[in-house]
């Protein structure tokens, strides 16, 4: 019953998304105030009724309710609790479900906090997302419904696959689709804005929060799958250039270009054709990467069972939204005046050059992605794009944004002086320089491009203070005069150096684990002992565990270097019963930012064991890179409510007008 | 500088950074992708020549399977012609006897497949594409069996 009732739930938010999707727009449209208003009614209540449906199926999982198709082939009675509550989005009904209430989410948002936005924009907004809205509701219903019973109930279900046994898989799936669907409003304030024909500074103000908002999430999303990834499958990978990876990198590509490029906007109401675009291709990017994974037309590492008619329905949606967005931009963009002309060395010049090189490497990903279907369709031979390609064209790409990246926020807008900028950075030079001089009279038989690429991540990681620093001025105001100087900084200006900080610390990861990984394959009987990089791992044994849907034989080691601490590493294989599937949980020590990673093959009667042991230095500035620029953002958008009112409030908006007029 | 110039600097200046993004793109392209091949292309069509790269894709044939030491081998067959493979590491998990398989690496002297990387699969449902139509090529659709068509439906509609 509660499940018919989740099924009606989605039914009724169908048919007011079908309404939302009209009266507002055409309230905008005749200027009737009564109509536009609809939608911010009808957008939170799309929202509870989606929730209702989500709650519901979150019912049929806690109380294993295997008359629901759904549930009984993604569920099992003897899964611990949280594990029942994340297999709700652990297949693809119930994860196209969040993926449209997070869509309704963000339209109610929108519709509740949406007070300083003029009355027509708001209407369109809403209008637009209503549209996203029912081709994903249509999609859900007709392909994809959770809610579909089978008669008689089976007694047991066929258990969540393993591998998304895993509290990974409980914060991956909600951030990513938090990331991929929070575009979707910058898409709906793009539309909107050419259906009103209002397109200024004010507008990128209000999409700049949304965007980042999107972005944030976004940037977490990725780098907790490529978290997830690396310890649950085994095999010590965190980024294998997979399409199913790609499909959320090249939206992460885009709106990270859009974030920059709205600040220009904002800022010198210039780029506005190209911000518009922009905002279309990120949102149509995360549309076609929902293509890409669930249609299962390129063979990915990360592929699940997937539909091929699925697919067909996706791509129609897809299409519908990227020509109709583009049509209506091809039409529209003439009428807009372009910005003026502004100097190559300047804040908006370094952006335009930003701009550049990120949207270039979406486009390489994008085609590196699309190539092996491009090729199968011309003449049937079956290829696959891997990491080499990429190394080789998307590395290039990124090594000119990332030596400019320190120079951009020290120039100042409209007219900027190259050389005073590059003096502010000497020390930034010298000390990266440095660094790399350093790391090359420690390591020996080392190829000399490591010491580079880390001397390129310290002059990425001091040089995103640099524009703080100077604001300091410590030279001139002393330590408390400085100090105070930064507490009067903009918030922004941090959140610009968390971002950049983390893009480097980022790097020195990458570099860092490229470089000097160490990895080891060997077989071993219990007391053998292995020996990685100083660490000397001693296996004691096989302990046989029996959890609740699995059993399980934990390999005991003992590692010991000398002058640190001793520790127990446990990897372990798991067989989980209901589907008769083995899984392996590798260990993973981490030692400062470097980890000692284990993983196992198949354990015979005598205890002997394949064991892959890997030394991963500095690998963990990878996962804590992207912290940064996810914090960096968040720094960013605290700014940005105090300033346009983001949030709601009346006092919100007053103190919006006043900094509008003292701006 | 007149505007004018200015402009047409800003354009040239963009054009060059996309042309040399085409060039690299393009010139990768030739390079370093990576052909799927099945067993009789390799044997047959001699497809895969002097030490190229690629994936073999098809069925690892059952008991083929001999582990010694860290080195696996298994042999995996179209079902019409098969071809000897070999692996340094650890299987993924969902590798299986009579199931699908794509294998990247190269032919070895002897004309043996030395793999250096074995696909996982995520789920025990899942068949891959190439893997898929290399089958229905043959003639043989086998998918993973009875069960799983009844538990998904959906190996059937990749072998329709």
């Amino acid at each position: 019953m509660i499940a018919e009732i989740g099924h009606f739930a989605l039914v009724i938010a169908l048919a007011l998304s079908l309404i939302q999707s009209v009266l507002p727009a055409w309230g905008a449209k005749i200027k009737d105030t009564r109509l536009m208003a609809v939608g911010q009614t009808t957008a939170p209540a799309i929202f509870l009724f989606i929730a209702l449906s989500f709650a519901a199926l979150t019912n049929a999982y806690v109380t294993s309710d295997f008359s629901l198709i759904n549930v009984w082939s993604n569920s099992h009675s003897d899964q611990p609790l949280i594990y029942k509550f994340t297999s709700v989005w652990g297949n693809h009904e119930g994860s196209m479900l969040l993926w449209v209430m997070i869509l309704a989410f963000f339209a109610s948002l929108v519709a509740v906090f949406g007070n300083t936005l003029p009355a027509t924009l708001r209407a369109n907004v809403l209008s637009v997302q209503a549209w996203i809205l029912v081709a994903f509701l249509l999609f859900v219903l007709f392909t994809s419904n959770p809610f579909e019973r089978q008669i008689p109930a089976p007694f047991e279900g066929n258990d969540l696959n393993p591998i998304l046994q895993d509290l990974g898989l409980a914060i991956h799936p909600p951030m990513l689709y938090l990331g991929y669907v929070g575009f979707s409003i910058t898409f709906s304030f793009a539309i909107a804005a050419m259906m009103g024909g209002r397109i200024d500074a004010a507008w990128a103000r209000w999409v700049r929060p949304w965007a980042l908002i999107a972005w944030v999430f976004l940037t977490a999303g990725i780098a907790m799958g490529s978290y997830w990834a690396y310890y649950e499958l085994g095999w010590g990978g965190w980024w294998f250039w997979d399409p199913v990876e790609n499909a959320s990198f090249i939206p992460w590509l885009s709106g990270t270009a859009l974030l920059h490029s709205a600040l220009v906007m904002e800022k010198r109401e210039a780029l506005k054709i190209w911000t518009l675009l922009l905002a279309i291709i990120t949102f149509s990017m995360s549309l076609l990467g929902t293509f890409l994974v669930r249609s299962g037309v390129l063979t990915s590492v990360h592929s699940f069972a997937n539909d091929p008619e699925r697919g067909v329905f996706i791509l129609i949606i897809l299409l519908i939204f990227i020509g109709g967005s583009l049509t209506l931009f091809a039409f529209r963009s003439s009428s807009l005046k372009a910005g003026g002309l502004f100097q190559p060395i300047s804040r908006e010049g370094a952006l335009v050059f930003n701009n550049l090189f990120l949207a270039t490497a979406a486009a390489t990903v994008l085609v590196g992605t699309l190539y092996p279907l491009i090729i199968e369709v011309i003449n049937g031979a079956k290829i696959s794009v891997g990491e080499p390609f990429f190394n080789m064209t998307f590395g290039p790409i990124m090594l000119p944004l990332l030596i400019l990246m320190p120079l951009g926020p020290l120039l100042s807008w409209k007219r900027a002086d190259f050389y005073p900028a590059m003096q502010r950075l000497f020390a930034v030079f010298i000390s990266a320089v440095l660094v790399a001089i350093l790391v090359l009279a420690f390591t020996k038989d080392e190829p000399y491009l490591a010491a580079i690429g880390i001397g390129l991540a310290a002059w990425v990681i001091l040089g995103a203070f640099a524009e703080i620093a100077t604001r300091a001025n410590f030279r001139k105001a002393g330590l408390v005069g400085g100090l105070h100087r930064i507490k009067g900084l903009p918030r922004s200006m941090w959140g610009t150096a968390f971002g950049h900080l983390g893009m480097g610390v980022m790097l020195l990861g990458i570099v860092g684990v490229s470089a000097f990984e160490k990895e080891l394959v060997v077989e071993i009987k219990p007391k053998d002992v292995v020996t990685i990089s100083g660490y000397e791992l001693k296996y004691n044994g096989v302990i046989p565990v029996t959890g609740p849907n699995y059993s399980e034989s934990v390999l005991n080691f003992t590692v010991s270097k000398p002058g640190e601490k001793t520790f127990e590493l446990n990897p372990t294989k798991r067989f989980y019963t209901a589907r008769k599937t083995p899984t392996t949980e590798a260990a993973i020590e981490t030692i400062w930012l470097s980890q000692l990673y284990v993983s196992l093959g198949d354990i015979k009667s005598d205890g002997s064991v394949v064991l892959r042991v890997w030394w991963k230095p500095l690998i963990v500035c990878i996962w804590l890179g992207a912290f940064f620029m996810s914090l960096g953002g968040l720094i960013s958008l605290s700014d940005r409510r105090l300033r346009v009112g983001v949030a709601k409030t009346s006092k919100g908006r007053t103190k919006f007008k006043s900094l509008e007029n003292a701006v | 500088m007149t505007r004018k110039q200015k402009r047409l600097a800003g354009i040239g200046a963009i054009g060059v950074v996309l042309m040399s993004a085409v060039f690299m793109v393009m010139f990768a392209l030739n390079d370093e992708i990576v052909f799927f091949y099945s067993p009789t292309d390799v044997i047959v069509e001699k497809k895969a020549a002097n030490g190229e790269r690629f994936r073999l894709g098809g069925l690892v044939k059952e008991g083929s399977l001999v582990k010694t030491g860290n080195t696996v081998s298994f042999i995996i067959t179209d079902t019409e012609y098969e071809l000897k493979a070999s692996y340094v590491g650890i299987l993924p998990d969902l590798f299986r006897e009579g199931q699908g398989v794509i294998a990247e690496g190269a032919l070895n002297a002897s004309g043996d497949f030395a793999a250096d990387t074995v696909l996982a699969k995520h789920d025990e449902n899942y068949i891959s594409k190439e893997v898929a139509d290399t089958l229905r090529e043959k003639g043989v659709w086998q998918g993973n069996g009875p069960k799983n068509k009844a538990s998904s439906g959906q190996n059937a509609k990749a072998g329709k």
